[in-house]
């Protein structure tokens, strides 16, 4: 057997050691950065007040089975708007991602903000581009062990908060704290901590890019989203590099005529953009899987061509279709497209759907459904019987008594039994079974009808479900 | 380890057999290996912890302890087994229904079936208790069985509808006995009190045969008055069926297709009587409240009165 040439499967990760750069990108980066630490930081300690339930702005109540968002408050049964804010979430991100690129991986994902705030860290501790290059050759000794084991230890703290605070909002902040460090906390609030801490390190402080790259969905589909409209960080190939390619800035090659004369580029080939980079590309290559649009090389590249007296501009957000045309305009958003329209047009609809929804929330939640053990009962008499079971939750701070009829029936048909006016107390549900008989005759008339559900505490909550009647006639 | 340069040639285990059989020894991924060998260590873990080694008649029962307290509210403190679990789980369940029965306990099944609350207890306790213990013989949803148990979700009962008469039923059992007119009576005369009955429920049978049908029926020959009453209504104290409603329990009437095979079915009962229809005794089985609870179940099951 002959040798085999030591091809690899997986290549070893080079590790990215940024420079950190000044620019408006950076700063809307920071500022997106700052703001979300500062709401899911702080957000649990917002005290709030309510008649009953945790005295917090933003609480979940998993035992209680109640979410406390400001003044709503979300029953399991409203899991759907759950849903529906997810279906919103996801069309904003491909509306977002046709018009601008991978904006959301640059500004603010939880994976870019985390990984930002532990590079800021490192350069905190560690010093900048250059010294932490060096430091890392280094061998090790006291310095080394200091600054590293630092880093290490605030990323742990950071990491630490981040899996406490999430563990926060499942309880009244001040006493979960309280209860989690005299060890009286409930054993998932730890494991979610050891997780999250856990989870958060790796992720931001050793994973990085690799999480984009490797482990995230969202980044690898929305690749698939960009058109040549779309806004993307974008180098401008044929002025950065001319019909002999960059060129660094030596002799008369410093004047951008004689650049031009030789057939050199704009690009100094300073090599600014990959060294700020935070996912490690090379943007002149041309866009790439990788690069999560974060803008930094742009602000690298002005503050470069700034500082030669070159246009600003050579790595911009701009569309391929302007970028590639033979006179590039000045790159501006293109939102006239059918795509666009109809991102936005189904984020508008959905949006107000919910909105509506949240804001005609009744008081209480009823579902009634048909009780199939049996399908129908014939009587005595040879009248038909249905049964229903109704099912009640009283979502309301007090006790409320709640009123059921049925619209569409023949008088005396609807049998309640002995519950009449059924008392429900807050936050309770409660069972109600009802029995609706019809003559052999009266069934083809009334074959489907409604059961109206009225609370006598408020007009305004009261709900109407349709519901059909079956019998052997029905074709079951 | 450094596997890059093991993987860079291919390496043999060294073992020669056959002068050119040889071994290719690809090791597993590391990641893997220490995955494996993390299990290991939790698995000696586990037996420190846990019952894990069988030795001989007994077995090495683990350091880890569980607390429960048995049936005779004795607390004690074993080495963890899943049987004290089980107990420990029950007894939470049977304290967090406690309140319920405390409260079914002290009222009466009108009452019960009052209560929004302990009604909506009643439908999801019941259901279960109704399950293990109603529903071999009346079925899923108490829909009964022709021929073996009756439906409790109809307006019929043979021992009464009330509160208290299902209570007693459930607490003290039933026994349905008819006697057989095989010999007392030919085919005839059944076939003409097979015509009485089916008359009730507007069956076109022959008129004078339903007619010949009630004066047996109320004479001292067949003397069916007897038991099922003078209107063949049927007496709940007895639990004679009522014989002029829709509903049939024993003689298959609903679904037999012509007035001769409904005819048939009834004759069936009238020749070999009946010495069945028999519901055991619940009194000692299920507690005195587990009982209330499933009167106002059945109750509510939509037949009650």
């Amino acid at each position: 057997m002959e040798s085999q040439d030591s091809l690899e499967l997986y290549q070893k990760r080079i590790p990215i050691i940024t420079r950190s750069v000044k620019g408006k990108f950076r700063r809307f980066k920071t500022t997106v950065l700052l703001l979300g630490f500062a709401v899911f930081f702080l957000l649990p300690w917002v005290p709030w007040h309510r008649a009953h339930g945790i005295p917090q702005a933003v609480a979940f109540d998993v035992t209680q089975r109640k979410f406390y968002i400001f003044n709503l408050i979300v029953y399991p049964q409203d899991v759907f708007w759950l849903a529906f804010l997810l279906f919103i979430a996801a069309v904003f991100l491909f509306f977002i991602t046709t018009l601008l690129g991978r904006a959301f991986c640059g500004y603010f994902c939880f994976q870019t903000l985390w990984t930002d705030a532990f590079m800021f860290v490192e350069r905190w501790m560690q010093g900048e581009r250059s010294v932490r290059m060096k430091l890392q050759k280094q061998a090790w000794n006291g310095e080394k062990l200091v600054k590293v084991g630092g880093t290490y230890a605030i990323w742990l703290l950071i990491s630490f908060w981040t899996g406490m605070t999430f563990v926060l909002y499942y309880g009244y902040a001040p006493d979960l704290l309280h209860r989690f460090f005299t060890g009286d906390a409930a054993s998932a609030a730890y494991i979610t901590v050891f997780g999250l801490t856990f989870s958060t390190l790796i992720a931001a402080g050793f994973m990085r890019e690799q999480i984009c790259a490797y482990v995230c969905p969202y980044g690898r589909f929305q690749s698939v989203m960009y058109e040549p409209e779309t806004l993307a960080v974008t180098y401008e190939y044929r002025r950065g590099e001319g019909k002999n390619g960059r060129i660094g800035m030596k002799g008369e090659l410093k004047q951008r005529e004689k650049r031009q004369e030789q057939g050199y580029g704009d690009c100094i080939d300073c090599s600014i953009c990959v060294q700020v980079c935070p996912v490690g590309i090379d943007i002149r290559e041309g866009l790439q899987y990788r690069c999560i649009s974060c803008g930094l090389c742009i602000d690298g590249c002005n503050e470069v061509m700034k500082s030669v007296g070159f246009p600003q501009g050579l790595i911009r957000y701009d569309s391929e279709l302007n970028a590639e045309s033979a006179a590039p305009k000045a790159p501006h958003l293109h939102w006239k497209r059918l795509k666009v329209l109809g991102y936005f047009a189904a984020l508008v609809v959905m949006t107000t759907g919910l909105i509506v929804d949240i804001a005609n929330e009744k008081d209480f939640e009823c579902s009634v459904e048909q009780i199939r053990q049996p399908l129908y009962v014939t009587m005595s008499n040879g009248d038909i019987r249905d049964r229903y079971e109704i099912r009640l939750t009283n979502q309301a701070d007090e006790s409320v008594r709640f009123h059921i009829s049925a619209e569409g029936l023949p008088p005396g048909a609807l049998n309640l039994g002995l519950m009449q006016d059924a008392l429900v107390h807050s936050g309770h549900s409660i069972i109600v079974d009802v029995g609706v008989e019809l003559k052999p005759d009266q069934i083809k008339q009334y074959k489907s009808f409604e059961f109206v559900i009225q609370s006598l505490a408020n007009d305004k909550d009261r709900v109407e479900v349709p519901m059909n009647f079956f019998s052997e006639s029905s074709g079951i | 380890m450094s596997m890059q340069k093991q993987q860079q040639q291919p390496q043999t285990t060294g073992h020669v057999w056959d002068g050119d059989l040889q071994e290719y020894n690809n090791p597993l991924p590391n990641w893997w290996l220490i995955g494996f060998y993390l299990t290991v260590i939790f698995a000696i873990g586990y037996w420190f912890l846990y019952p894990a080694w069988p030795i001989a008649g007994t077995y090495t029962k683990g350091f880890a302890t569980i607390r429960y307290t048995n049936d005779k509210g004795v607390t004690k403190t074993v080495h963890w087994n899943s049987r004290a679990l089980l107990m420990e789980e029950t007894n939470a369940a049977v304290a967090k229904q406690k309140p319920y029965y405390d409260k079914i306990g002290s009222m009466t099944p009108e009452q019960i079936a009052k209560d929004p609350d302990l009604n909506s207890f009643v439908i999801s306790a019941g259901k279960s208790l109704f399950s293990d213990n109603c529903a071999a013989c009346h079925q899923q949803g108490g829909v009964g069985k022709m021929g073996f148990a009756p439906n409790l979700t109809d307006d019929d009962w043979l021992y009464g509808g009330h509160f208290d008469q299902i209570q007693q039923t459930i607490t003290l059992g039933r026994h349905g006995y008819m006697p057989p007119f095989r010999g007392v009576l030919n085919d005839q005369q059944m076939t003409e009190l097979a015509d009485y009955v089916l008359s009730f429920t507007k069956v076109p049978v022959n008129p004078e045969s339903a007619k010949a049908g009630d004066a047996l029926f109320h004479s001292e020959t067949a003397a069916c008055y007897y038991c099922h009453g003078a209107n063949a209504k049927g007496r709940t104290v007895i639990g004679s069926a009522n014989l002029t409603d829709n509903i049939w329990l024993w003689a298959n009437v609903p679904a037999a297709k012509t007035v001769a095979d409904k005819e048939d079915a009834i004759k069936h009962v009238i020749t070999n009587g009946l010495h069945k229809g028999v519901m055991p005794t619940w009194g000692g089985r299920l507690s005195a409240d587990q009982i209330k609870l499933l009167t106002v179940y059945v109750h509510d099951l939509g037949g009650g009165q």
